[in-house]
């Protein structure tokens, strides 16, 4: 209990008390300039129901956490395949893929920014090919592919070493029993590596489904949330109710629903876990 | 023994949280007497305004030693300063004064957390409270007519010129413009456009616009008669004919490369990089420019509806949640006197009729010559109106910015403004 009191201690102070205060502001209509609240019971609740903001941002907070897990996983594994391998430097590789994740988001941000503004560079590289590049973070069609982008490379190195230290854990001669038995590389990969590896694919699948539905720094820094609410995920349209428009009980209800969907998809991953992973039971 | 620890933790915990939350809830509360120590909290972190500042305040605690013991100036950080300054209200930290920028001043003022300090400035000896400016003043006035705030600073928006860019481009030196009828925003973006085209530089900039500060836009559009709001704030006028009118030629002007196109949320580049050819902003930005190249300070163009200046202001407000409002608003009205309101021109142009002279404002602006100040500012501040002001602005601007993002990237003008209008007019009828 002593060895475990700090964390209980720090989890509660700075966890599940604010929690419990915002549930209750949800509850509320607070002016925070004034200091008045007042209870409104399911008020903030029935109005964000009607809310088209609302629902835009719960759209664009969905469809970027869905482009960021696929886009992450894929990559992640990929990269892991391919850096699996004794070859000379290949450390230096996994530097060099796992380096974002060290940098800071700010930094990341706003070189990015640079990168996908109308006369940045990867648009210069396309002018290059001939190509006449979009104006990527104001383009309805191209913002929040881009913010998907942005977020994938600050943290798939992170995904990778992960799946990395799996892959590695995977005992060599099954994969050369199946050989022996005929199976391609691509079949063996399917068969035995992924479900090897299946329990970091639900641990990185899940944590990058949290990470993703907080995401922040780089809707605020790239592209305030717009064109139009594209990219105005909840965490950000949270952060404008309270700050911007100084609506603290609407905005903990938001909160609320924000927590209530991490927890529903959190839930959803581990509920399937049995399904798919192969040492659960 | 187990569950003896177990009980002592659980009491500890509980003693640790008793005493976290009664430490929480007894924030705010003074039961003091004698000198007090008065908190200001500013936007600005100039080591140099802070300074003098210090200074003031300085001063009026050798003076006031009996009422105020001292004055600490914090500024605040948070890159967005309402919201820095309304969580630490909200969290009970409410300073005795504030800078308070024009754009949260209707609201503030509304929401009645600003104290009347009208009684206080018109009975202090010397104050001269009818030196200031009229419209100055105004937005800081409810209909009652007490005063809520000193407008410390009340600076004209105006166009920068980077002539050197200009002649590289062969194209004509519009300050020779001033004062004629060709002085208008056509021949500005005409000239920004052939600028822009010929060197690859920026045309006209407007440095304190991104999509999520779209006032800055909007406000130039009082040159074709269009205001985003009726003047009583409840009627949305976003889709008037002259506010379409005015934005589709801002639309024209960023397909043809007048004005740069919207990035996402950034800023656009700055004039000071001395790669922009035109740039709207105020005052304060002549400091960070240097010999590099060759520049101009001018009055803002006419539009097809005249010219109309405008001013962007600060006041200097007293909370009304603050525990010592009396002592704050002596501070006031010393801060904000005469004498003190001169020293404060070196980095805020006055919103007092008496300091609005060459003498006064060269030294806000030394860089700039006696002619630019008397044509951008001296003759412009008396008619100047302020930037667009709504007293629940902060309720809907995140609904115009999204309505307006289309403009930028090219759609249809009415059909975004009659949108907004759908959107933020219940807001506006209240």
């Amino acid at each position: 209990m002593a060895f475990v009191a700090p964390q209980v201690l720090g989890v509660i102070v700075l966890g599940v008390i604010p929690f419990i205060f915002v549930v209750w502001y949800s509850f509320n209509e607070w002016r925070p300039l004034t200091g008045q609240m007042e209870f409104i019971g399911l008020d903030n609740y029935s109005r964000l129901a009607a809310d088209p903001t609302f629902s835009a941002s719960i759209v664009a907070s969905l469809l970027f956490s869905a482009g960021v897990l696929i886009l992450n996983l894929v990559i992640a594994i990929s990269l892991a395949v391919l850096l699996n391998r004794r070859l000379k430097g290949i450390t230096a590789f996994r530097t060099i893929f796992f380096s974002p994740v060290v940098v800071s988001v700010v930094a990341w941000s706003v070189t990015w920014g640079f990168l996908l503004a109308p006369d940045g560079g990867l648009n210069g590289a396309l002018e290059l090919l001939g190509i006449d590049g979009p104006n990527w973070l104001a383009d309805p069609s191209t913002a929040l592919i881009s913010l998907v982008v942005v977020q994938v490379f600050k943290g798939v190195g992170m995904n990778m070493v992960l799946f990395l230290a799996a892959l590695q854990s995977v005992p060599e001669e099954i994969r050369e029993a199946a050989q022996l038995d005929g199976a391609s590389p691509w079949r063996s990969f399917w068969s035995i590596t992924v479900p090897m590896i299946a329990p970091t694919i639900l641990l990185t699948g899940i944590l990058t489904t949290i990470g993703s539905l907080e995401v922040f720094a780089p809707v605020q820094l790239l592209t305030g949330g717009g064109p139009g609410n594209t990219t105005n995920v909840l965490p950000f349209f949270l952060y404008r109710t309270a700050f911007i428009s100084q609506q603290f009980g609407y905005a903990s209800a938001i909160g609320v629903v924000l927590f209530a969907i991490i927890l529903a998809l959190t839930m959803l991953q581990w509920s399937t876990r049995r399904k798919w992973v192969h040492d659960e039971v | 023994m187990r569950a003896t620890r177990s009980r002592v933790a659980a009491i500890t915990l509980t003693g640790v949280l008793a005493v976290s939350l009664t430490a929480c809830a007894a924030g705010g509360e003074s039961g003091e007497s004698g000198p007090v120590d008065l908190t200001m909290a500013l936007w600005s972190s100039n080591e140099d305004h802070l300074a003098l500042l210090t200074q003031i305040g300085d001063a009026y605690v050798a003076e006031h030693g009996d009422e105020v013991a001292s004055i600490t100036f914090e500024p605040v950080t948070n890159p967005d300063y309402v919201a820095g300054l309304t969580t630490q209200i909200a969290g009970g930290d409410v300073p005795d004064l504030a800078w308070i920028p024009e754009a949260s001043g209707p609201e503030f003022v509304d929401s009645g957390i600003l104290h009347n300090v009208g009684d206080t400035l018109e009975t202090t000896e010397g104050y001269a409270l009818d030196d200031i400016l009229p419209a100055a003043l105004a937005p800081w006035q409810d209909e009652a007519g007490g005063v809520y705030a000193y407008p410390f600073s009340n600076s004209p928006f105006a166009l920068y010129v980077n002539k050197d860019l200009l002649a590289a481009a062969g194209q004509p030196d519009v300050t020779a413009l001033v004062g004629t009828p060709d002085y208008t925003w056509h021949t500005v973006t005409d000239i920004a456009a052939a600028t822009a085209g010929a060197t690859g530089s920026v045309g006209l900039n407007i440095p304190t616009f991104n999509p999520t500060n779209w006032s800055a836009v909007t406000m130039l559009g009082n040159a074709w008669g269009a205001a985003p709001w009726s003047a009583d704030g409840k009627t949305c006028e976003f889709s008037s004919p002259e506010m379409i009118d005015y934005l589709t030629w801002y639309q024209e002007q960023m397909t043809r490369g007048a004005i740069p196109p919207v990035s996402g949320n950034a800023a656009p580049a700055a004039f000071a990089s001395g790669d922009v050819a035109f740039s709207v902003a105020q005052l304060s930005q002549s400091g960070s420019l240097d010999d590099t190249f060759e520049w101009s300070f001018l009055p803002l163009p006419a539009g097809p509806e005249g010219y109309h200046p405008i001013v962007g202001q600060a006041g200097v407000s007293v909370l009304e949640r603050s525990a010592h409002t009396e002592q704050a608003a002596g501070f006031l009205a010393y801060l904000t006197n005469p004498e003190n309101a001169e020293l404060l021109a070196q980095f805020f142009p006055p919103p007092r009729e008496s300091l609005l002279n060459v003498e006064v404002l060269s030294q806000a602006a030394p860089k700039l010559s006696p002619e630019e100040i008397q044509s951008a500012i001296i003759d412009v501040v008396p008619e100047a109106t302020v930037k667009p002001q709504n007293a629940v602005l902060s309720q809907f601007t995140d609904a115009v910015r999204a309505g307006l993002d289309p403009v930028w990237s090219g759609g249809d003008v009415e059909t975004a403004v009659t949108g907004i209008c759908e959107q933020i007019s219940p807001i506006l009828e209240g």
